[in-house]
């Protein structure tokens, strides 16, 4: 066990990936002579060298159309995107071409690419720098999503996302880049995709959760007295751990989701019908998704910090949910807002 | 219709002239026939077809190695059969069969054949560019000698796709071949109405690497024009685009009567049509003898009237097709 923060955990996650197989090439804006502009490829230039660490211009559908084409030949591009909403401007190539490879060619080609990309909100970037983004992708059958919670979930997370033979993206919230952890490095610190991880233990109510909200939950489930929350790290967006949910759901009977997105067609919604078309009779109270209202992210540091569900608002929001038995509105409705 | 069959119709393009008139006299008929297919109402969906642009097709199949990927759009049929990839199995995937290339879940946009190099071929304007200069990046990063070819239409010379692909490609110095095939329009709208220059290759300047125009109609230098990019490619001297002036036949696509065209410009190109000159050539040449063109489009009528007769007997596509390749397994 090694401690580091989130940003190093990465960028041993990339090392040691290069390391093992030579077919890993990393690039991306700033990725190589300046480490990345979060640190999160520091040294790789210096050990791998300019052929396999390669800094691109400012040209996401370029050098993301690069990585298809590298990924469709028999490289493993690892690409990064320098805030996620960069890759609007190159959607095409991880939905469309990426996405669709293995499919288009009866699986003759695969398309092995990670696509890295910093996400969400809390550090004042402002609403076009401060978005997750996620849920452009969890609608995009070929590709595979995975959302960071930390350094262990981003070295176990990123390494399985090169390994995979289908694109992968990797969205790392920025607010947890230097966040420090304890992180088994190495084969035992590999975390499969497509499984989520309990991170606390409880039997009130189950509590999914996803990226910088896993701590957010886990906060929120530790401040009460009255409840005990199971907490869980979905880690894998797509494809998510249906049996894993279904079954912690069923046994404390409530499904609360804690989503850094705005409220409308958010992930957890998907969550929320898939689990209450199975577990209709079952469930105690109505499934709760506390979200972040249809905003853009604002820049002022408190309304930013309102903007994004705190373990206040979600301790405050199960109380209501096991008190009445009734999922609450959100905090936005007691502000004159639609829900 | 096997795999040696594929190969072979590879080789033959790139040893033998004879051949690559009869894959063109192919194409024309192939292409003819599929939108006679469409008007009988035998085919769903649409079709792009390149009548008029043969000459560019085997220009490239000729020159290029199987182990050269090429991107290419969705007008493929012609670089597909030029590849090497049977009328089988290009009209089963544009008829929807199993038999078809990709087993009918595709269409007629979307052609792919990885022994001959062909990636799956892209409905998105432009977006084969990049892809073809990662194709070359590989080649690159393992050392070896393969080049990527990316093949596109002069619409896509007005997309950033365009413009960061090569971008990419010149400052990498990537072993790829750009090839514009300037057919006059993009979509239904003619090319001086969308673009600013007369000639596409000028284009290459602005990344610092050699644009050359080529006349696409001429499958000699066709040839020789992406052979020499190509030895340029492979020998570490980087990116080339080639302007491939050709000219497109049929409109845009199934429903496009390409009204919008001026008078008389069709019959202009017609003057120099690729295989009626090409044809012309080889029989001052001696290598084609009087009653064997004939000869070729017999052959090829032949061969086509029993491709449809396969595909239509091949079962549609089916649901395995469909749910059996939407993730690789790990």
């Amino acid at each position: 066990m090694v401690r580091m923060r989130m940003n190093q955990a990465v960028a041993a996650a990339l090392g040691d990936e290069m390391r093992e197989d030579p077919d890993v090439v990393v690039f991306g804006e700033d990725v190589a002579v300046a480490g990345g502009p979060f640190k999160t490829s520091d040294g790789l230039l210096e050990e791998f060298g300019p052929s396999r660490v390669r800094d691109t211009p400012i040209s996401e559908m370029g050098f993301l159309g690069m990585a298809v084409g590298a990924a469709a030949s028999g490289l493993r591009p690892v690409a990064e995107i320098m805030f996620i909403e960069f890759l609007g401007v190159a959607l095409d190539m991880v939905v469309t071409e990426a996405g669709k490879f293995h499919f288009l060619s009866r699986g003759a080609f695969t398309c092995p690419m990670t696509v890295r990309a910093s996400i969400g909100a809390g550090l004042g970037f402002g609403c076009q720098h401060s978005q997750t983004m996620e849920n452009w992708m969890s609608h995009a059958p070929g590709l595979k999503m995975v959302m960071l919670s930390g350094p262990q979930s981003a070295y176990g997370l990123l390494r399985s996302a090169i390994r995979d033979p289908n694109p992968v993206v990797v969205l790392e919230p920025r607010a947890l880049y230097g966040g420090r952890g304890q992180v088994t490095t190495g084969a035992d610190g590999i975390i499969p995709l497509g499984e989520a991880r309990r991170v606390r233990e409880g039997d009130d109510v189950t509590v999914v959760s996803a990226g910088a909200m896993v701590k957010v939950a886990l906060a929120a489930a530790e401040a009460s007295q009255d409840w005990s929350a199971e907490v869980i790290d979905l880690q894998t967006l797509i494809p998510w751990d249906r049996d894993g949910v279904v079954s912690a759901v069923r046994r404390t009977g409530r499904l609360v989701i804690v989503e850094e997105s705005p409220y409308t067609s958010g992930w957890g919604t998907e969550i929320a019908a898939y689990v209450g078309a199975r577990l209709f009779g079952e469930l105690r109270a109505p499934v709760l998704r506390i979200t972040c209202p249809d905003v853009p992210v604002p820049f002022g540091r408190e309304l930013e910090q309102r903007y994004m569900p705190n373990p206040g608002y979600v301790t405050d929001q199960i109380d209501q949910l096991l008190v009445t038995g009734r999922a609450p509105d959100p905090w936005w409705v007691g502000e004159g807002r639609s829900a | 219709m096997g795999d040696a069959d594929r190969m072979e119709r590879r080789r033959a393009v790139a040893a033998d002239r004879v051949a690559r008139y009869e894959r063109m006299v192919e194409i024309r008929a192939f292409e003819d026939r599929v939108q006679g297919l469409f008007a009988e109402g035998r085919v769903h969906g649409t079709t792009h077809t390149a009548q008029g642009q043969e000459a560019v097709a085997v220009g490239i199949a000729a020159a290029a190695r199987p182990t050269d990927l090429v991107t290419c759009t969705y007008r493929g049929h012609g670089i597909g059969l030029a590849l090497g990839m049977t009328p089988e199995v290009i009209l089963g995937e544009i008829m929807g069969r199993e038999i078809g290339c990709v087993g009918g879940i595709a269409g007629s946009m979307h052609l792919c054949d990885r022994e001959l190099g062909l990636l799956p071929t892209f409905a998105i304007i432009g977006a084969g560019i990049p892809v073809a200069a990662g194709a070359a990046l590989t080649a690159q990063v393992r050392g070896t000698d393969d080049a990527a070819i990316g093949v596109f239409g002069d619409g896509a010379a007005n997309i950033g796709a365009f413009h960061e692909g090569l971008n990419l490609a010149a400052i990498w110095n990537l072993p790829v071949v750009f090839i514009c095939e300037n057919n006059q329009y993009g979509e239904y709208s003619r090319i001086d109405l969308t673009t600013p220059i007369e000639d596409l290759a000028d284009r290459a300047a602005s990344y610092g690497i050699p644009g050359i125009i080529v006349d696409g109609q001429d499958p000699d230098q066709t040839v020789e024009a992406v052979s020499a990019a190509l030895d340029v490619a492979r020998s570490g001297g980087g990116p080339t685009l080639l302007e491939m002036k050709t000219y497109r036949y049929a409109g845009h696509s199934r429903a496009d009567k390409a009204e919008y065209r001026p008078e008389g410009e069709f019959e202009r190109w017609y003057e120099r049509d690729p295989i009626n000159t090409f044809r012309a050539r080889l029989e001052s040449e001696g290598l084609l003898a009087a009653g064997d063109a004939d000869g070729i489009d017999e052959r090829v009528a032949a061969r086509l009237k029993a491709a449809i007769e396969v595909v239509e007997a091949s079962p549609p596509a089916t649901v395995d097709a469909m749910f059996g390749n939407i993730y690789a397994p790990v």
